[in-house]
C-alpha cells in the first residue's frame, strides 16, 4: 500500500527533533491562545506566521497546524470554566460544558472535551489519509444549492427539537438572521441595516462580538442577578484518581456524541465555506436529536460537550483538505495557512499531492503526532484550569468582564465592537429573563451569512425556481430531510391533539 | 491565578514587540510605534497574501525598527479600511495594502466622503491581470468557441464573480457590452470561492486573477481563453489579449501600498525607501513571476497621475454597468 509507506515517511518526518519540538511548542501556544476568549486559531496563526520563515516549509506548516490544533483544544477551556467561548468554534461547548462546571463537574467537562477532541482529530486524520482525493471531488460537487440545503438542515436540527418553546426558538433564529444581514451584501454590493448611520455597522456584526457579549457579559449579569451576589463558586476537587474516574465517565457517557461529532464535523469541515464553527453547532444539534435523553442537553450532558468538541477538531482537519487539494480555504484559519504556503513558494491545488508529496505527507503525519501531543498537554493542564474555578465569583466576575472586553477588542481593535458587546450582553440577559433560547440566535448569526448568499445564488442560477433545491441529486435528499425535521414538531402536536380529543 | 499570569504574559509579549532592536537605517524619520498595516480585504485573498508576504520580507531582513501589524479590514468592499485610513489619528504610522476597491468603493459609496487623491502614495508593488477561464470539460478551447456557446445558450450561460462593481464584474460587463453577450452573473464573496465553483462546474466561466486559478490550470482543469492585459502574458503565451481582438481595453488589479491622508513627507520618504527595498528584493521579484503579476514601478507624481486616470476610468466603467 503506497498510502501507508507515504504515511510512515510522513510520521517519521514529523518526529524529527525540530518538527517534534515545533509541534510541542505550537500545541501549547495554541492551547493558551484558544483558551483566551476572543482569540482563536485565526489570531494565533496570523500572529505567528512571520516566525515560520525561519524554518523549511514542511516544518512551518507543521508548526502552524499544531497551533491550529492546540487552539481547537483550548477553545473548550474558557467555554467550560468561564462560560465564554474561547473561540467561535467552541460556542456549542458552552451549552453543556458551563452547566457541568456549575455543578462542580468542570473536570469531567474538560476531560470529556479533551478525549472527544482527540478522537475527533484522529478519526478525521484517518479519513483524510485514506480518502483525500475522493473527498476533494465530493467537496467540488457542493455548489450553492447543496450548501444552502445543508444550512437548512442545520437550522432544522435546532427547530425540530421537541421540548423547547417552538415559537420562541423561531423568533430567536429570525432575530439572529436579521443581525446576520447587517453590513455589505455580497450579492448586490450595497450596505444594509447600517443602523443610525454608524459606520461600524458597515463591517457587519462579527460573530465573536456576539458570542462574547451573549456568553461573557450576558452570563455574568445573569449569574449576578440569580444569586444576588452571594455565590461562591463550587469547590471542585482535583486528584489523579478523580481524573481517571472522569475519563471513564466521559467515555461511557460521551462516546455517542464523540462519534457523531467526529464524522459530521469532518464532513462539514471538508466543504469549503463551512468550517469548524457550523460543524460543531450542527453536531450538537444532531447529537441532541439522536439522543435518547435529549432533555439532559443544555443541563450538563457529557454528550453535549463531546459532540461539538469532537466536531471542531475533526472539522479543522477536514478544512485542511480543500485547502491542500483545491487551494480553497475551508475556514478563516486555513485561509491564512494558504497565504503562508504561497509565501513558502508552494502552490496549493490539485497538483500539490503529486509535486510536493513529502510536504503533504509530513503534514498529515504531524496531524497524528499533534493530536497525541495536544491531548496529553491538555490533560496535564486541566487541574490548573479547574483550580481557577475555586476563585469566588466576586473575583471571577470582574475578571470575566475584563477578559471579555480585552478579547473583544483584540479581535478587531474597534471601540464600536466593545459597545456592541455590552449591548448584546444586556440583550442576552433580557432574552433569558423572558425565556427565549439564545443558542438558536447564535446559530443563526453563524449560519446566516452562509445560508443567505447561497440561497440567493441558487435562485439566480435557477432564474427564481425553488425546485433547484429538490431536483439536484445531492441537494434534493438533504432538503427533504430538513423540511421533514422542521415539520416534525407540528406533526407531533397534531397527534397529541388527536389523542387528547380521542380520550 | 492563571488568568492574571496569562494576561501578564500577553503584556510582556506586546512589550517585547514594541522594543525590537533599532535597525541601522540612516534615516531622518523613524517610526516610534508599531505600524498599522491595514489590509483592504479579508484573510486569504490576493491582497492579504501580498500584505503578509511583504511583512515577511520586512521582518526577515529586519528593515524597520517597529513591527508592521497587519489587520484585515475588508468590510464593505474595503469601505472599512478606507474609513480607517481617512480617520487615522496617527497618519505617520498608518499604511494600507490596496486592491481596486480603492477606486470603486468611494465612487459607489459616495456617502463615505472618501477622496482617495488625498491618500499618500507609497509604493506600487505590481498589478494583477485578469484572464477568462472555462472548465476543460466544457469542450471550449478558444474565445470564439466561448462566444458561440454563450450565444447558443441565450441568457442561460452562467459566470461567477465577486459581485457587482467588483473588478471581475467590470471586465465581464465590458466584454458583454462589446460582444453583445447575455450572461447570467452569480456573485460570490471572494475569488477563491469563484474558482472552486468553476472547478466543480457549478458555474461555466470566470474572470479570475492568475494566482487564484493557477492550481487548477496546472492540474489541467482550467482553460484560459482570453487575457485582459496589455500584452500577452508570459505564463500563457498562446492566450490572445482582448486588445489583439481589436478592443482597446485592459484591466488590472492594483497591488499597492498607500499611506493615510496627511502623512508627513519624512514618513512617506521613509516608507518609500523600505518598500522600495522590498520591491527590489529577490523574494518579491520571484513572487511577481510565480503569481503572474506585472511590475509597474512608479514614483509619487506618476502614482498620483495614475490614480486620477484610474478614478476617471472607473467612474466611466461603473456608470456603464449601473446604467
Amino acid at each position: 500500500m503506497e498510502v501507508f509507506s507515504s504515511l510512515a515517511d510522513g510520521i517519521l518526518l514529523a518526529l524529527m527533533p525540530i518538527n517534534l519540538m515545533l509541534i510541542l511548542i505550537g500545541v501549547t501556544v495554541g492551547l493558551f491562545i484558544g483558551a483566551m476568549p476572543g482569540l482563536g486559531s485565526v489570531n494565533g496563526v496570523a500572529i505567528l506566521l512571520p516566525i515560520t520563515f525561519l524554518v523549511p516549509p514542511s516544518s512551518a506548516i507543521i508548526f502552524l497546524a499544531a497551533i491550529y490544533y492546540g487552539a481547537m483544544y483550548g477553545g473548550a477551556i474558557s467555554s467550560v470554566t468561564l462560560g465564554i467561548p474561547g473561540a467561535s468554534t467552541a460556542v456549542a461547548t458552552t451549552f453543556d460544558g458551563r452547566p457541568l462546571a456549575l455543578q462542580g463537574r468542570a473536570s469531567l467537562a474538560l476531560v470529556t472535551a479533551a478525549l472527544a477532541s482527540f478522537v475527533g482529530g484522529t478519526v478525521a486524520t484517518v479519513l483524510f489519509t485514506l480518502f483525500a482525493p475522493l473527498l476533494a471531488t465530493m467537496a467540488l460537487s457542493f455548489g450553492p444549492p447543496e450548501i444552502f440545503a445543508l444550512m437548512l438542515l442545520a437550522f432544522a436540527t435546532f427547530v425540530g427539537l421537541g421540548g423547547d418553546d417552538i415559537p420562541k426558538t423561531i423568533f430567536s433564529i429570525c432575530f439572529g438572521l436579521v443581525l446576520a444581514t447587517v453590513g455589505f451584501d455580497t450579492i448586490s454590493g450595497e450596505p444594509r441595516l447600517v443602523l443610525f448611520d454608524i459606520q461600524g455597522f458597515l463591517r457587519g456584526i462579527g460573530f465573536i462580538v456576539l458570542a462574547i457579549g451573549v456568553y461573557g457579559i450576558g452570563e455574568m449579569i445573569w449569574t449576578i442577578e440569580q444569586t444576588r451576589g452571594e455565590v461562591t463558586t463550587t469547590n471542585p476537587k482535583m486528584t489523579a484518581k478523580g481524573m481517571m474516574a472522569d475519563s471513564k465517565e466521559a467515555t461511557k457517557k460521551g462516546w455517542k456524541g464523540t462519534l457523531i461529532g467526529s464524522f459530521l464535523g469532518f464532513f462539514v469541515g471538508v466543504l469549503p465555506a463551512a468550517g469548524a464553527t457550523p460543524g460543531s453547532l450542527m453536531s450538537y444539534g444532531v447529537a441532541k436529536m439522536l439522543s435518547r435523553t435529549p432533555e439532559e442537553y443544555g443541563k450538563g450532558s457529557p454528550d453535549g460537550v463531546a459532540a461539538p468538541e469532537a466536531a471542531n477538531n475533526s472539522a479543522s482537519t477536514g478544512s485542511m483538505l480543500p485547502m491542500l487539494t483545491l487551494g480553497i480555504p475551508g475556514s478563516p484559519t486555513t485561509a491564512i495557512l494558504l497565504g503562508g504556503m504561497v509565501i513558502w513558494g508552494l502552490t496549493p491545488g490539485p497538483r500539490l499531492f503529486l509535486d510536493q508529496s513529502e510536504f503533504v505527507w509530513g503534514l498529515i503525519g504531524s496531524f497524528y503526532i499533534s493530536n497525541l501531543a495536544a491531548v496529553l498537554i491538555n490533560l496535564a493542564f486541566i487541574p490548573l484550569f479547574v483550580w481557577m474555578l475555586r476563585m469566588p465569583f466576586t473575583i471571577l466576575a470582574p475578571l470575566i468582564f475584563v477578559l471579555s472586553i480585552v478579547g473583544g477588542f483584540a479581535a478587531s481593535r474597534s471601540m464600536h465592537d466593545l459597545w456592541l458587546i455590552v449591548i448584546f450582553g444586556l440583550g442576552a440577559f433580557f432574552m433569558r429573563k423572558f425565556d427565549y433560547p439564545l443558542a438558536p440566535a447564535v446559530l443563526a448569526i453563524v449560519l446566516g451569512p452562509i445560508a443567505e448568499p447561497t440561497l440567493r445564488q441558487s435562485l439566480l442560477l435557477s432564474s427564481g425556481d425553488p425546485m433547484i433545491f429538490l431536483n439536484r441529486p445531492i441537494a434534493g435528499p438533504i432538503t427533504v430531510i430538513a423540511i421533514f425535521l422542521i415539520l416534525l414538531p407540528a406533526f407531533k402536536l397534531l397527534r397529541r391533539k388527536k389523542r387528547v380529543a380521542a380520550n | 491565578m492563571k488568568l492574571t499570569k496569562r494576561l501578564f504574559l500577553g503584556l510582556a509579549v506586546g512589550g517585547t514587540l514594541a522594543t525590537l532592536p533599532i535597525s541601522a537605517l540612516a534615516q531622518d524619520w523613524q517610526p516610534t510605534r508599531p505600524i498599522d498595516f491595514t489590509i483592504m480585504a479579508g484573510p486569504g485573498g490576493g491582497a492579504d497574501q501580498i500584505a503578509r508576504f511583504v511583512q515577511s520580507v520586512v521582518e526577515a531582513n529586519d528593515m524597520t525598527n517597529r513591527p508592521l501589524i497587519p489587520t484585515n479590514r475588508g468590510g464593505g468592499s474595503g469601505a472599512e479600511a478606507l474609513l480607517h485610513l481617512n480617520d487615522a489619528r496617527d497618519p505617520d504610522h498608518t499604511l494600507m495594502v490596496t486592491l481596486n476597491s480603492f477606486y470603486t468603493t468611494p465612487i459607489r459609496q459616495e456617502a463615505l466622503g472618501i477622496d482617495i487623491e488625498t491618500f499618500t502614495p507609497i509604493t506600487m508593488m505590481g498589478v494583477d491581470p485578469f484572464v477568462l477561464w472555462v472548465h476543460k470539460d466544457s469542450g471550449i478551447t478558444d474565445f470564439d468557441g466561448f462566444l458561440a456557446k454563450v450565444r447558443e445558450m441565450d441568457g442561460e450561460y452562467v459566470m461567477g464573480g465577486t459581485g457587482a462593481g467588483q473588478e471581475d464584474s467590470i471586465v465581464i460587463a465590458y466584454m458583454s457590452g462589446v460582444y453583445d453577450l447575455d450572461i447570467k452573473y452569480i456573485p460570490y464573496d471572494g475569488g477563491g470561492a469563484v474558482a472552486k465553483d468553476l472547478a466543480g462546474q457549478q458555474i461555466m466561466a470566470t474572470v479570475n486573477n492568475p494566482a487564484e486559478a493557477k492550481g487548477f490550470y496546472e492540474a489541467g482543469d482550467f482553460v484560459p481563453l482570453l487575457a485582459f492585459s496589455d500584452t500577452r502574458m508570459d505564463a500563457y503565451p498562446d492566450v490572445p489579449t482582448i486588445k489583439e481582438l481589436g478592443h482597446d481595453f485592459s484591466y488590472y488589479n492594483q497591488r499597492a501600498i498607500v499611506g493615510a491622508p496627511g502623512m508627513s513627507d519624512e514618513a512617506a520618504a521613509y516608507y518609500r525607501d523600505i518598500f522600495g527595498q522590498v520591491y527590489a528584493s529577490d523574494a518579491w521579484q520571484d513572487y511577481l513571476v510565480s503569481e503572474s503579476l506585472s511590475p509597474l514601478p512608479m514614483d509619487e507624481a506618476e502614482t498620483r497621475a495614475y490614480w486620477a486616470t484610474q478614478v476617471a476610468n472607473h467612474r466611466q466603467l461603473l456608470s456603464e454597468i449601473d446604467g
